[in-house]
């Protein structure tokens, strides 16, 4: 079953020099154990595709359905209770608040969800990635590769059906962009679907399949490759 | 994880916007508590004023009745009770009342509960020539004083004079060369002269007093009198159409006139000087009123300024807080936390702020108030329950409402811009 699927979704934005397409057209889906990779330069509408697939950015046509249902057929507050409990995002810039130990930011992931916080489980996850030495830092005292590490745990606590990323390793070094990459692959690996969009052809290689964006346009069908799979690493 | 943590971490990540937001609240409580606390310190301090004021003047007043008492008993009566029928001006001419009525009247007077007189002094009082001197005098017979049954008992302002004896005016005693002890003879009759009286510079000077009956005797007037001498109550205000009354009430057929003595114009000197004390409160009152008013005014003027100051004020720092937390706002929007909560979280933070400005100001601005107020610092008299609960509840309400816009727009921001400028 499809965790995603994107139907014809268009965007355009209202710049100085009139509209500008950010997408056009956009069909694409995303099952539950596939990591996904749109590919493309900046400015090709990566980071609207991944705001709308993931109930934040209303697209001006088509449809985007999560677990079948209808995200914008919906009001903003059911959304964001869909975002809470079945939608994870990681993004370049981590998005850490700055005030919060890694425990305390990795757990805002529970402030939408119904069930609250789940503290045991946050700290094993922290564990698992490698942190739990520091669940009591604050982002500041992280390097880099922690922070991505602390948001990719936060995205995966509630164990949603989707996971966005988006430019995951573009302020990574090449060890830390792998081991970030391994998670991703891990978490499509155990039944999570994975849109990642990067502009890193190395980044994209680990994914199932590729689709080319350029101009906010899939380029071609036959851009998709066949789904690889991958070698899941161990990340420490 | 829960909202209110993350509420606490932020407030003590941003202390200062959280100090400042906080010292606003606090300088509007402050002024408002301080404003009102110095009025009630200013009616506690007339209060206290005005009754130490109202004891002095009660106290001087006590003094002054007193004085007024001892004075008009030494003046000696000032109400002369006649026969209705008497004619007044017969009665200035001739200086003695010409219409009798019985002795018994004074009895039945005494034995009333009247009120408005003292000191009951029945006469007949006749002006003769003393047959014997060939000189007009005044002869006054009177029996003493008759004591009122239900008041106490009193020193009689004149002694009666004992059967045989006789008390002989200045004029009389001095011209005639007599002395105590001197044996007169009156009509045929032979009197002691028991007491020469100093001048007095009235019609007492040409005035023999006999006791009454041997007056009636000489006279031809027996069971009668033609006057009833007596002092007015100087407890009564209005006091001569409160003594006819009571008078007549017992006696239908008598009449009270009052003699202009200087008794009266003590009166109204002792009027006068309460009305002098009332005015004196009055003008302290005034006084106070007027600076109350003004107080009132100037704090009627500050405390609007620095409440609407202080919500400017708390709104702009909560609107530099939503800016600074774009990017959490951001994120928080991603991970699922709706509008309508966002909303919450940053108005329950200016509420915290409003109770804490709160909680610090009200002591501040007790504090504050009682020390300008002047007064000693009773703080159980000076507390109000009113003040303390509208601040606990008005300082949160109005930081609300004072980021009540920076809260909307925190909740309105759009996530996908935030997240795609960064």
């Amino acid at each position: 079953m499809a965790a995603i699927e994107l139907r014809s979704v268009g965007k355009r934005y209202r710049g100085p020099d009139g509209l500008v397409v950010a997408l056009e057209d956009v069909s694409l889906t995303v099952s539950a154990g596939q990591l996904l990779a749109v590919k493309g330069p900046s400015g090709c509408g990566k980071t609207t595709l991944l705001l709308t697939a993931g109930g934040l950015l209303r697209p001006d046509g088509g449809q985007v359905l999560l677990n079948g249902t209808d995200l914008y057929a919906v009001s903003a507050e059911e959304r964001a209770a869909v975002r809470a409990t079945t939608v994870g995002f990681v993004f370049q810039q981590f998005h850490l608040i700055p005030y919060l130990s890694v425990l305390d930011n990795v757990q805002t992931a529970t402030l939408g969800a119904p069930a609250g916080c789940n503290c045991g489980k946050a700290m094993a996850m922290l564990n698992r990635f490698g942190l739990a030495d520091r669940a009591q830092h604050v982002p500041a005292e992280l390097s880099t590769g922690e922070r991505q590490r602390v948001a990719l745990v936060r995205a995966m606590l509630n164990d949603p059906t989707l996971v966005l990323a988006d430019e995951p390793t573009g302020n990574l070094d090449e060890d830390n962009a792998r081991i970030v990459l391994c998670h991703l692959a891990e978490y499509a690996e155990a039944g999570g679907a994975v849109l990642l969009v990067t502009h890193d052809s190395e980044a994209a290689q680990r994914a199932h399949r590729i689709i080319p964006l350029s101009k906010g346009r899939i380029v071609s069908a036959s851009a998709e490759r066949d789904a690889r799979q991958l070698e899941p690493k161990d990340p420490t | 994880m829960r909202i209110r943590r993350l509420i606490f971490r932020e407030i003590a990540y941003r202390k200062l916007n959280f100090g400042l937001a906080v010292l606003g609240v606090l300088m509007a409580v402050g002024c408002l508590v301080a404003a009102t606390t110095l009025l009630r310190s200013h009616d506690l301090g007339t209060d206290r004023i005005m009754s130490i004021r109202q004891a002095a003047t009660a106290e001087a007043m006590r003094a002054l009745e007193d004085d007024y008492r001892k004075i008009t008993k030494k003046l000696g009566f000032n109400l002369l009770i006649l026969p209705r029928g008497q004619n007044l001006a017969d009665l200035y001419a001739e200086d003695y009342a010409s219409s009798m009525m019985p002795d018994s009247y004074v009895d039945k007077l005494a034995n009333a509960s009247i009120m408005s007189i003292n000191h009951l002094l029945p006469t007949l009082q006749q002006k003769i020539v003393w047959p014997e001197h060939k000189r007009t005098v005044l002869l006054t017979g009177t029996r003493g004083e008759v004591p009122i049954l239900h008041r106490d008992a009193k020193v009689p302002i004149l002694q009666a004079v004992a059967p045989h004896q006789a008390v002989l005016g200045y004029e009389l005693h001095t011209s005639l060369g007599l002395t105590v002890g001197d044996v007169i003879t009156l009509m045929g009759e032979r009197f002691t002269v028991s007491k020469c009286l100093q001048q007095r510079g009235s019609k007492d000077d040409i005035t023999i007093w006999i006791d009454l009956a041997q007056a009636q005797k000489l006279l031809d007037k027996p069971g009668l009198i033609n006057g009833i001498l007596a002092l007015s109550c100087h407890c009564f205000g209005a006091r001569m159409p409160r003594i006819r009354q009571e008078v007549e009430s017992i006696l239908p057929d008598t009449q009270v006139i009052e003699f202009l003595s200087q008794a009266v114009t003590r009166a109204e000197a002792r009027t006068r000087a309460a009305e002098t004390a009332k005015q004196t409160e009055e003008a302290v009152r005034v006084t106070r009123a007027d600076l109350r008013r003004q107080r009132e005014a100037f704090a009627g003027v500050l405390i609007p300024a620095v409440t609407v100051g202080s919500m400017v004020w708390v709104g702009l720092l909560a609107l530099a807080n939503v800016r600074s937390r774009r990017s959490e706002i951001g994120i928080l929007r991603a991970v699922g936390v709706g509008s309508r909560r966002l909303f919450s979280l940053f108005l329950t933070k200016s509420v915290l702020i409003g109770l804490a400005g709160g909680c610090l100001g009200y002591p501040i601005g007790f504090l504050v108030g009682a020390m300008l107020g002047g007064g000693p610092l009773d703080t159980r008299a000076l507390f109000d329950p009113a003040v303390f609960l509208a601040v606990l509840v008005g300082a949160p309400l109005l930081a609300a409402l004072a980021s009540w816009l920076p809260a909307a727009i925190a909740a309105q921001q759009d996530p996908a811009v935030i997240l795609r400028e960064d």
